[in-house]
This record gives C-alpha cells, sequence and structure tokens, in this order.
C-alpha cells in the first residue's frame, strides 16, 4: 500500500498543473491515467492542433503544453500510473483507500478527479453476439501476435491500427480487412502496402461493409458482415479485431457515490470539493455555475483544489500562502539553490 | 403585407432561425427553432435534447454528436471537410447518411432539416 498526501485521477494538463501546486505547498501525489501516455485529451485527441488560449503562450500545441507541464513539475519527482485505472475507494478513518485495475493500493486523505470526459477505453463492436467473446476471440487490441499464427484472423477499421496490424498479421496468418468506406484515415504508406498486398492474395479487403453478426457455439466461427447495398456475406474466422478509436467513459468514478449531473461532477468553488469529503474534481469532469470547459479554468480549479487537500493532509497544520518569486521553502522544494 | 416594415417580423430579420427536427432512436420526435449561425449539435444540446453527447464540445475531436440525415436531405448539406469522415469511422454504427452534427451550421437552407438519432453515441 502507497501512503500519500493525495491521489490524482487523469494526468492531462488540469492534473498536471494540480500536481505541481501540490508541490509548490509541500505535499506529496500519485498520478493515475488509463492512457499509456502523460496528457489526457491534449495527447490523444488533439496533439498536434494548436492551442491560442493559454495565457502568455499565444500558440502551443496539445503535445508542448504537455511536455511544458512535465517539465515543471520534474523538480517534485511525483509517480505516474500509467495504463491503469482508479477502480475502487473505500473510505476508513477519514482517509480513502484507492484500488486500482492493476492491483496497486493507495492510502490517502485525498483524491483529486481530473478525468476530463472519462477513461479512453477501445470502442467495441455494436453487435451484442461479440460480448460472448470479448478477450478471447473478438479483441480490441493485440497484446500478443503469436496466438493468430496460421489462423483466420478478421480485422476491422480504417485508421493505422488496423492498416498496420493487417499488414503485420498477414505474413502468418489468413487477414481480411474491413472497413466501412474506400477511403482510410491511416498513413497513405500503409494503404498502398495494404494494397499491394491484396494483389499478391494475401490480404482480403473488403470496403463499405459493416459488421451484422458474430457466430459460433461457444468458439468464434464466423462473422456476418453487411454491404451498404444490403448484402451480406459470411467470413470463417477464428479472431476479430476490432480497431473503432478510442471513447470516452467515466467508467468506474459512477460507482463511487458522487453526484453526477449530465457526466460532469458538482462542486464547490471554494476548493472544489465534491459531495464527498476528501474527493475533488477539476477540469473538465467538474461543474459549477459559470463553469467554463477551458485549460486554464482548470489550471484556477487545480490552484484552489490543492489548497483544499492540504487541510486534511496537514490537519494540525496551518496553511500559508506564499509567492513562488519570495518564498525560500519554496525554491527549496523546486530544488533551486540560493 | 409589407413584413419587413411590420415590427412583428422584425425578429426574423435581428435573430433567423431554421426548424430542424431531431427523432430519437425510440422515434420521439423534438422539433426546435435554431438560430443561424449555431450547429445543429448546439441546437440539440441547448435544447436538452437527449441522445447528442457532444464530448468534445464541437472540436470534430470525437464522434459524439452522431446523426443520420434524412436522405433527401443528406444531398442538400455542405460536403464534409477533411477529418468528418475520419471521425465518423469512430462513431456508434456509422452508416452512408452519417454526419457529425458539430459541422452542420445551421441556415435557412437547412429549415426543415431532419436528423435521426443514433442508439447511442458511446
Amino acid at each position: 500500500m502507497i501512503n500519500t498526501d493525495v491521489v490524482i485521477v487523469g494526468a492531462g494538463p488540469t492534473g498536471l498543473f494540480c500536481a505541481h501546486q501540490l508541490g509548490i505547498i509541500g505535499l506529496k501525489c500519485e498520478i493515475v491515467d488509463n492512457l499509456d501516455k502523460i496528457g489526457g485529451q491534449c495527447i490523444e485527441l488533439y496533439p498536434d492542433k494548436p492551442i491560442y488560449d493559454i495565457p502568455a503562450i499565444p500558440e502551443c500545441t496539445g503535445e508542448e503544453l504537455t511536455n511544458n507541464l512535465i517539465e515543471q513539475i520534474k523538480p517534485f519527482n511525483f509517480n505516474f500510473h500509467l495504463n491503469d485505472r482508479v477502480q475502487e475507494l473505500k473510505n476508513e478513518n477519514e482517509k480513502w483507500i484507492v484500488k486500482t485495475l492493476n492491483g496497486k493500493e493507495f492510502l490517502t486523505p485525498n483524491i483529486v478527479i481530473a478525468g476530463g470526459v472519462g477513461s479512453f477505453e477501445p470502442r467495441k463492436f455494436p453487435t451484442k453476439s461479440a460480448d460472448q467473446f470479448d478477450g478471447k476471440s473478438v479483441l480490441y487490441s493485440v497484446k500478443d501476435k503469436t496466438i493468430f499464427k496460421d489462423k483466420s484472423v478478421v480485422i476491422f477499421g480504417g485508421g493505422d491500427s488496423a492498416l498496420d496490424w493487417a499488414i503485420e498479421l498477414s505474413k502468418t496468418s489468413k487477414v481480411t480487412l474491413i472497413h466501412r468506406r474506400d477511403e482510410f484515415r491511416g498513413a497513405q504508406s500503409s494503404v498502398d502496402k495494404v494494397k499491394e498486398l491484396q494483389k499478391q492474395n494475401k490480404i482480403e479487403l473488403l470496403t463499405k461493409y459493416s459488421i451484422k453478426d458474430v457466430k459460433g457455439n461457444g468458439n468464434l466461427e464466423s462473422v456476418e458482415i453487411k454491404h451498404d447495398d444490403g448484402n451480406n456475406k459470411e467470413i470463417k474466422a477464428d479472431y476479430v479485431l476490432g480497431f473503432f478509436g478510442l471513447i470516452m467513459q467515466l467508467g468506474p468514478i459512477l460507482d463511487w457515490g458522487l453526484n453526477i449531473d449530465k457526466k460532469t461532477i458538482p462542486v464547490n468553488t471554494e476548493n472544489f470539493e465534491t459531495n464527498k469529503k476528501g474527493i475533488f474534481a477539476i477540469g473538465d469532469i467538474c461543474t459549477y455555475p459559470g463553469k467554463l470547459k477551458l485549460i486554464l479554468s482548470g489550471f484556477h480549479e487545480g490552484a484552489l483544489a490543492a489548497r483544499g487537500c492540504f487541510k486534511y493532509a496537514r490537519p494540525d497544520e496551518k496553511y500559508r500562502f506564499e509567492f513562488t518569486t519570495a518564498s525560500n521553502t519554496i525554491k527549496d522544494r523546486l530544488g533551486l539553490k540560493e | 403585407m409589407f413584413p419587413h416594415t411590420c415590427p412583428f417580423f422584425l425578429i426574423n430579420y435581428i435573430n433567423p432561425m431554421a426548424k430542424i427536427k431531431y427523432i430519437e432512436h425510440n422515434g420521439k420526435e423534438h422539433e426546435i427553432e435554431v438560430a443561424n449561425g449555431l450547429t445543429v449539435m448546439e441546437g440539440a444540446v441547448q435544447n436538452g435534447i437527449p441522445g447528442i453527447d457532444a464530448d468534445c464540445g464541437g472540436s470534430m475531436a470525437c464522434a459524439t454528436c452522431h446523426v443520420y440525415v434524412k436522405e433527401d436531405w443528406f444531398s442538400k448539406l455542405p460536403d464534409k471537410e477533411m477529418g468528418e469522415d475520419d471521425m465518423l469511422d469512430q462513431a456508434f454504427e456509422p452508416k452512408s447518411n452519417s454526419r457529425l452534427s458539430c459541422q452542420l451550421t445551421v441556415s435557412d437552407e437547412l429549415n426543415g432539416l431532419i436528423v435521426h438519432l443514433p442508439e447511442k453515441q458511446i
């Protein structure tokens, strides 16, 4: 069990700046994020898109903003727990026991939810029949490619993941790639490669088809697909892979007993605490009268939530406001020598 | 007789609106007057029509304002911009008449538009 002052759920810009503010006031924190990288929506949805409304930064991309925030909190050496998700909260003696999907446990007086619009999860097939094979023969990511050797693999999607895996698996498996339209959003070089492999009969490419049904009795046997013109087709399959991008879902956050209003969590604007003592919500996921879903609002919310955390993390100390320009204590925390 | 001089009609010049009909997956219809210049997505969100999530707020970064445009309307809409189809690939059950409603700006030309909402957005 890891003892800490604050667990931050979400490593987007808001979570990162809140961590900075916690470091400045002398608290420790642990940051958990479902993605395999730091940055949240900034890095997953728009790494290359310019942002124009960060105060004092006329223009920067989501990736630059993320890198600068990582740089800014470096002196504090906080731990990141990526590829993991906070699953369960339990209240015990005025503290929270936080359990993650990968089995990590934290003991903390404070949790700051900076979860944006929720955690990113792969979009699954809409067909209910696919659920019974989920994780066995219907997959949304590849962990071990050797399981596909000499098998019939049907891949759905038109992005880089679908194209790259179609190319890779065509070396050892019978691959069918199915996409809902003729154009692909993946890299042109990959599209060209797939079409070349199609000519060599190493990949079967079917476009303007979408999934209709998944069939099998215990074991997956085939997938039924539907053409835009209404005709159906059945393809033998040992494995079905779906690469439809990521969707955002609140997931377990819904089970923590928090008030929820249209996918957001109501908070007070004094310290951004929710209806549960010691649980704060900041950034896109919180709501209050006048809320703006801007990164700069998230920064402000994180700064105030950090002070709210101080109260529970250091109940016997009085919080003292200091400026970074003047305080030697803060300079020490930042690792700056006089 | 001279509507442009009559104050009762003035509102139409100051704040032109178009009627947009949203039909939920269960068949429930909502006909809303949406101000020109807003998007079909904003019209739904501002009027609390269930079935449009718009998680990214209209930046074409998600696919949760996905609608099916009634066939005879589909060809009358402005063409998709680059990137819209890429996002639609990631929508729930996209069809040939799918659009992202955040990319449909309401104007006089869209008066009477009918959109069907998918079973769900995520």
